[in-house]
């Protein structure tokens, strides 16, 4: 959400806020079109089932997040610049050619519409899934639209890019959490018995984010011996 | 059509495929394990470790 705000603020300075604002409102309308379509069709797949796809596709994007957020962690990645991305950003903007359709900027538009399209697809399907899982899309959607209108409003106040925001530890901790989710339902989904049923899920948490922490620590250690 | 195939294999997939592939197969064994009278739980956080440890190693070499 962070990222798609950096481009829309981008955008938004550098081309014209109604462009950009109207791009972000259409692509907001095409998630939620999503979320929509596929919400009741998930409601018809058996819970065991369900729960083994969802806790794989959890499993694949959490592993992602984290593999991403331990390098960063460990020094192995560079930690992502907000200020550098929004530079870059209102560079190529500027240097776009202006071109009009329906009274709008179209550059401003298809490019707010694809980064909040792109990075809100990512935010859907965890929506999709969690909700899925738990028999309640609209509580999961609602989640996620609480956590949308609070990066929207620091943008407004901020009137930048996001830059103070703790992104990687974030990123870390979204990455810890599907993983653990993906887990503990994909374990159920292959006919797993947890001891302890969903007692066992803080304890699948811990192990998560112990291992996690450890690979930080053996990695930073490979950097600095390598130094 | 191909560029559509690619963002979902970057959406899905990202990085690294062994991930994935590693993921299929650790799920393929849990659910063979499971289906026996041995406890299966244990399998798969074990997995998921390892495959995160062997992409780490691959990403750093």
């Amino acid at each position: 959400m962070v990222e798609a705000l950096t481009i829309v603020l981008a955008m938004g300075v550098t081309r014209g806020w109604r462009s950009a604002l109207t791009g972000t409102v259409a692509a907001l309308f095409a998630l939620a079109a999503i979320v929509a379509a596929l919400g009741p069709a998930l409601t018809i797949v058996p819970i065991q089932t369900l729960r083994l796809v969802v806790g794989a596709l959890l499993l694949v994007f959490g592993l992602q997040w984290l593999r991403k957020a331990i390098l960063r962690a460990s020094g192995w990645r560079a930690l992502r610049d907000e200020d550098a991305v929004f530079v870059r950003e209102a560079e190529h903007a500027r240097s776009a050619v202006r071109t009009e359709h329906a009274g709008l900027d179209w550059y401003a538009f298809t490019v707010s519409f694809k980064g909040v399209l792109l990075e809100g697809l990512e935010v859907a399907f965890i929506v999709l899934t969690f909700g899925s899982a738990q028999g309640s899309i609209p509580l999961a959607a609602v989640g996620a639209g609480a956590a949308a209108v609070l990066v929207v409003v620091a943008g407004a106040v901020v009137r930048g890019p996001l830059s103070r925001v703790p992104e990687n530890t974030l990123a870390f901790a979204v990455g810890v959490m599907l993983t653990t989710f993906g887990i503990f339902w994909g374990a159920e989904g292959a006919g797993v018995d947890w001891p302890g049923n969903d007692a066992s899920l803080p304890g699948v948490l811990v192990f998560v984010l112990g291992v996690s922490f450890g690979f930080v620590t053996a990695l930073r250690r490979r950097r600095l011996a390598l130094a | 059509m191909r560029r559509f195939a690619r963002f979902w294999w970057d959406f899905v997939v990202g990085d690294d495929w062994r991930v994935a592939a590693g993921i299929a197969i650790a799920f393929g064994l849990t659910a063979l394990l499971a289906a026996t009278s041995v406890p299966a739980w244990w399998l798969l956080p074990l997995a998921v470790a390892a495959i995160l440890w062997l992409s780490l190693l691959r990403a750093v070499r």
